[in-house]
């Protein structure tokens, strides 16, 4: 299942490390921020979850969350 | 293994993480306000950057623990973590325990950055910007190799390269825009007014 990755804008500066790593899910606008290729929430397939957990390390300003997969939450 | 060659072990270790931690400063100040440099990318950078620095303290914990069995540098395990106590060159030996401590507290800091939020973390990082300099002291004041050519010309180098990185990147230097975003202002005139 594919899991949510979630952008907390208040705290996004687009420093951009996580459209290096996530070139398949996240561009970037014209001022660097991330946007979401599909347009709508970023779903991480499970072949992408390793560099989506490293953009979550590595993003300078914390501002990644990987959410549990979409199905888990709606039983959850 | 003998102790001397312990005690080249630990000389050795000491140049090699001085080297590694003017890389790591380097690229932490040539990418401080998240531009790639280099001609690395941010993402690279960050990778080196953290690479790096782990790798300069698994030098700076050979140069410590060979140093605890050295003879000459008579180090207590109390001088590893409390600075200006050792018997062999009290004080700079001492700046070498104080950059150990900043070293750590800074490479810990990182590891729980998610844990710890981004203002302590970033609050201890700054830190970083004066465990170098002591670390650069401690082996100038304190190094068997200091008055060798070698070693001095290693010290300068890193000086120079920290500044060098520091001066090209500060902010008066670039454009405040990148310039794949910014429409090129083009003077069809050329040179001629």
């Amino acid at each position: 299942m594919s899991r949510p990755l979630i952008i907390d804008w208040t705290a996004c500066e687009g420093r951009g490390l996580c459209a290096d790593l996530l070139p398949e899910l996240i561009g970037q606008d014209k001022w660097g921020y991330p946007q979401s290729r599909s347009g709508r929430t970023v779903l991480v397939p499970p072949e992408l979850e390793r560099p989506a957990r490293k953009a979550v390390h590595l993003c300078p300003r914390l501002a990644l969350r990987l959410e549990a997969d979409a199905k888990t939450r709606v039983t959850g | 293994m003998s102790t001397d060659a312990l005690w080249y072990l630990a000389r050795g270790s000491g140049v090699v993480s001085l080297i590694l931690f003017t890389v790591v400063v380097a690229l932490g100040i040539g990418t401080r306000s998240g531009r790639g440099f280099a001609g690395m990318n941010r993402l690279a950078v960050a990778s080196v950057h953290r690479a790096a620095s782990l790798l300069a303290l698994v030098f700076l914990v050979i140069h410590v623990s060979t140093l605890l069995f050295d003879p000459y540098a008579q180090l207590g395990l109390v001088d590893v973590v409390v600075p200006f106590g050792s018997g062999h060159r009290p004080f700079w030996v001492g700046l070498g325990t104080l950059a150990l401590d900043l070293a750590l507290a800074v490479a810990i800091t990182s590891l729980l950055r998610e844990r710890i939020g981004l203002r302590a973390w970033r609050a201890v990082h700054w830190l970083a910007y004066a465990m170098w300099p002591i670390a650069l002291a401690h082996g100038i004041g304190s190094g068997s190799d200091r008055s060798t050519g070698w070693m001095l010309a290693i010290d300068a180098l890193c000086v120079l390269t920290v500044l060098a990185v520091a001066v090209s990147t500060h902010p008066a230097f670039r454009d405040t825009e990148t310039p794949s975003t910014t429409p090129q202002l083009v003077t069809t005139r050329g040179e001629q007014r």
